[in-house]
Order: structure tokens, then C-alpha cells, then sequence
């Protein structure tokens, strides 16, 4: 009992170890998720390496890679977060690129509730409006600012609901708790249309560009299999892919 | 001290949760509790285990059920729109709710082992004395389950405070509705405000040290005597 239990115990000490030496750990930010799962069956194929995301808000990503988290690349969902590690020498010099421009959008599972102009926000019929964290996402932050342009901040404050990360904001809608949200483009497009009820497009003069920036973090300043999935993601048929979630590119 | 108002807010808020929470618990968990230490039924080993699931289950697979219940769709929510009250999501209500299912189990136990060891001896003597079972209770079994009521409240006050995945999930993170503390830390975490999740974690564990330590003083104290 004691042998096969020590047995165990050194099977999953050996884990680490026998892990493929060409796996790559890349921090994604939520909004980016339904992208890179697009994308990782293309670059597992054409460089033989395997993709390994984790999902989650900017800022939460900046802690863990201040503080040892093993990525080898972070998918940002904003350009400040990637700007303030490379000055404090936490990436591979000169890694820092963008590598989409995110669009904000008001959505509805619901058909018809949101108009093509964003008018329900001023009829305020609603009892809660879902926006990413403005503190800590990128997305929230857009949000915030179109409201503010719109003058409606004062009138909707207490029908606001946060989520952590774009991922929360986006569920608070779709479970129907809230009736519409601030999402990113990306949760609700495909191919050319938004996949499920109804969306009102923000003008992108409504809030700062979302600039979505990507590093190589210094420990992998080396690796191979990091700068294959940076340049992949630098290929047209990346593009392509990144495009049709509705980001426009550089 | 870098504290804000929003971090007050927040502590504040806590305060007031884990206590309503408590005192619910207390009145729903008394009966339970007794019912588990008296019962020879089939269902007390279904019961039981039911009332330990928060011990065991994740705060998401918790915060993500009461989300979908609670919500347009779900027959909690239903039932709360039939009765005018609108949904609990995103609502003082609505952590309360989910507050007393996830510390349910911290105020239960602690009561059932109390009622399991007065034993029925106690209460077969003040049945001779004509004491009604009503009687029994309140003059018999709980002077001498006050312990078990000290150990259940302290947790139960305790896990509360210390509650995050189910909050985080049903909240929201209004302030001064549902941003409690552990939320709060772990938004000036996500933006950086190190020194201000200092102090509001540091504060958690000298928090959560001082209960313990009054636990196990009280804890002695019954024994001795």
C-alpha cells in the first residue's frame, strides 16, 4: 500500500519532466479565447508544436508573470500592460507587436433588443448593464468611455454589473441575469455576422482603440517554439483568422 | 493607512453579510441540525450529506448553479418574479442566498455534534418532569448546547468573510451591494494596487487568526468546566 502510494507520489513529481519540450504556455486575455482555439489547430500542424492557453484578464496575467508564472508568450488585450513588463525588462527585447485591434460591441442574446444606433441604452429599461472590470480590462475601460461620451454615466450607475474579465461580462448577458452587456466583438462574430441576437457596433470614435498587444516573455527570450507562434501569428493565414472574428489588423 | 471609502465600503459590506448570513443559519440550521442528531430515518445519511456538499464542492460549481437558477430562466428566478421580488443575482438578497448554501455545513456540523452529546438522558429527565418537548428545548438543550452554538456561529460568521468564487460569480461587483472584501483584493491585485491588497489581506489574516484563536479559547474553557 505504502509502496504503490510512494509509487503515485513520484509518478506525478516525474510529471514536470516528461512534459513535450515543445509545448508553449501562452497567456491569453478572455477575449481572445474563441481566436486561438481557431488558430491553434493551424499552427500545431505547420510547426509540429502544441499549444497550451490559459484564459484570463490583463491584469491578472501582469501579477502571475511578475511573479514566476512559466508563459512564454502573453496575449494582452491592451498595449500598456505588454509596454509597462518590457520597462521593467520582463520580455525579449523587441518581441512587443499588435497583433489585432479589438472592436467594442452592445449586445442582446435577445433579438431586436439592442438597435443598430445603441438607443436602448437611453430608454433605460433595463434593470442591468454587463461591463468587463473598467479597472482591469481593457474592454471595461472602452465601456465606460462610450458612456461617458454618450452622457449616460450618471443616469446608468447603479444598473452597472462588473465582470472579472470580458469572459464574466459576456455570461452575465448570455445566462440572462443582465439583459445586455459591453462585450468584445469577438464573443458574439463569425465569419462576417454576430452569431446569436442582437448587437449595436460602437463607433470606434466612442472610446481609445483597443490596442491588443502580444510579448515574448524573457525566459523564453530563446525558445524556439515561442517565436513559431509569434511568426505564425504574423502569417496571412493567421491574419485571415483573426480578421474573421472581427479585429482589424495594422 | 491607503485605504479608500470603496475599501471601507467593502468591509463594511462583509460585516453585515456574514452576520445576516449567520443569523439565518442559526435559525435554519438549528432545526436541521436536531432533526440529523435525533433522527433513526432512512434519509439521515442523504440529509447529512447534502448539508456537507459546500465542504467539498468548488465555490464555481456553487456560484455557477445559483447563477442559472437565479436567473431568467431558472425556477429560482421564476418563482422570485412571480412573488414581485425581481432576481437575486447581483443583489445584497442574492449573496445572502448563496452565502447560507456555501457556509451551511460550519454551522450545522458544529450543532449536530453539540445535540449528539447531551445524549437523550437529559431530556428523558425533564420529560418526567412534565417539561413539554418545546420546553425541553429551549430550557434543557440549549443551555447545554451553548458551545456547539459559540463553535457555529464563529464559523459560520468566519467562512463567510472568507467567501470568494460564489460572490465573485453571482455579485456583480457593485460596490456597497456585493463587493465584499476578498473581491476587493482581488481587483487591486488584477490592477496592481499592491499596498491596498496589502492591507485588506493583511487585515483578513489577522481577521481570521483572532476568530480562530477565540474558537479555541472557548473551546478550553468548556472543557474545564
Amino acid at each position: 500500500m505504502i509502496k504503490k502510494a510512494l509509487g503515485f507520489t513520484f509518478a506525478l513529481a516525474a510529471l514536470p519532466f516528461m512534459a513535450n519540450a515543445d509545448d508553449i504556455q501562452v497567456a491569453v486575455a478572455s477575449n481572445f479565447t474563441a481566436p486561438v482555439q481557431a488558430l491553434a489547430p493551424g499552427f500545431e500542424k505547420a510547426t509540429g508544436h502544441t499549444l497550451v492557453a490559459s484564459f484570463g484578464a490583463t491584469g491578472q496575467f501582469y501579477a502571475q508573470i511578475k511573479n514566476g508564472a512559466p508563459f512564454q508568450v502573453f496575449l494582452a488585450a491592451d498595449d500598456s500592460t505588454p509596454a509597462k513588463l518590457e520597462s521593467e525588462g520582463e520580455i525579449a527585447p523587441g518581441s512587443r507587436f499588435t497583433y489585432a485591434i479589438g472592436k467594442l460591441a452592445l449586445w442582446s442574446p435577445k433579438d431586436d433588443y439592442v438597435d443598430e444606433k445603441g438607443d436602448v441604452l437611453k430608454q433605460n429599461t433595463f434593470a442591468h448593464l454587463s461591463i468587463a472590470n473598467p479597472k482591469t480590462a481593457p474592454y471595461g475601460l472602452a465601456a465606460t468611455q462610450t458612456l461617458e461620451k454618450l452622457g449616460l454615466t450618471e443616469m446608468l450607475k447603479g444598473k452597472i454589473v462588473e465582470g472579472t474579465n470580458i469572459t464574466q461580462a459576456f455570461q452575465f448577458v448570455s445566462s440572462g441575469n443582465a439583459e445586455l452587456g459591453f462585450v468584445a466583438l469577438s464573443q458574439i462574430f463569425k465569419d462576417g455576422q454576430v452569431t446569436e441576437g442582437a448587437a449595436w457596433m460602437v463607433p470606434e470614435d466612442m472610446y481609445d482603440p483597443i490596442r491588443q498587444d502580444a510579448v515574448i516573455l524573457k525566459g523564453a527570450a530563446n525558445d524556439a517554439a515561442a517565436k513559431a507562434f509569434v511568426d505564425y501569428l504574423k502569417t496571412p493565414e493567421a491574419a485571415k483568422i483573426i480578421e474573421s472574428f472581427g479585429y482589424t489588423l495594422e | 493607512m491607503p485605504l479608500t471609502s470603496a475599501d471601507f465600503a467593502a468591509i463594511r459590506l462583509t460585516l453585515e453579510l456574514a452576520t445576516v448570513t449567520t443569523l439565518i443559519l442559526l435559525v435554519i440550521g438549528t432545526p436541521i441540525a436536531w432533526w440529523l442528531s435525533r433522527t433513526q430515518s432512512w434519509f439521515k445519511g442523504p440529509v447529512g450529506a447534502i448539508v456537507a456538499l459546500p465542504l467539498v464542492l468548488p465555490p464555481t460549481v456553487i456560484g455557477f448553479y445559483l447563477l442559472v437558477a437565479m436567473g431568467p430562466n431558472g425556477f429560482v428566478g421564476q418563482f422570485t418574479e412571480s412573488l414581485g421580488l425581481g432576481r437575486l443575482p447581483f443583489s445584497f438578497a442574492g449573496l445572502v442566498v448563496g452565502s447560507v448554501i456555501y457556509s451551511l455545513p460550519f454551522v450545522v456540523q458544529p450543532l449536530q455534534n453539540a445535540f449528539d452529546a447531551i445524549g437523550p438522558r437529559p431530556l428523558e429527565a425533564a420529560a418526567t418532569l412534565r417539561a413539554s418537548p418545546l420546553d425541553c428545548f429551549f430550557t434543557v438543550v440549549l443551555p447545554l448546547a451553548k458551545p456547539g452554538f459559540i463553535t457555529a456561529s464563529i464559523l459560520g460568521f468566519a467562512h463567510t468573510v472568507g467567501e470568494f468564487g460564489v460572490v465573485l460569480m453571482i455579485g456583480g461587483n457593485i460596490p456597497e451591494k456585493t463587493r465584499v472584501v476578498s473581491v476587493q483584493i482581488f481587483d487591486h491585485v488584477e490592477a496592481m494596487e499592491y499596498a491596498q491588497a496589502h492591507w485588506l489581506a493583511g487585515g483578513m489574516v489577522v481577521f481570521s487568526f483572532v476568530v480562530l484563536l477565540a474558537l479555541y479559547a472557548s473551546r478550553r474553557r468548556t472543557t474545564w468546566s
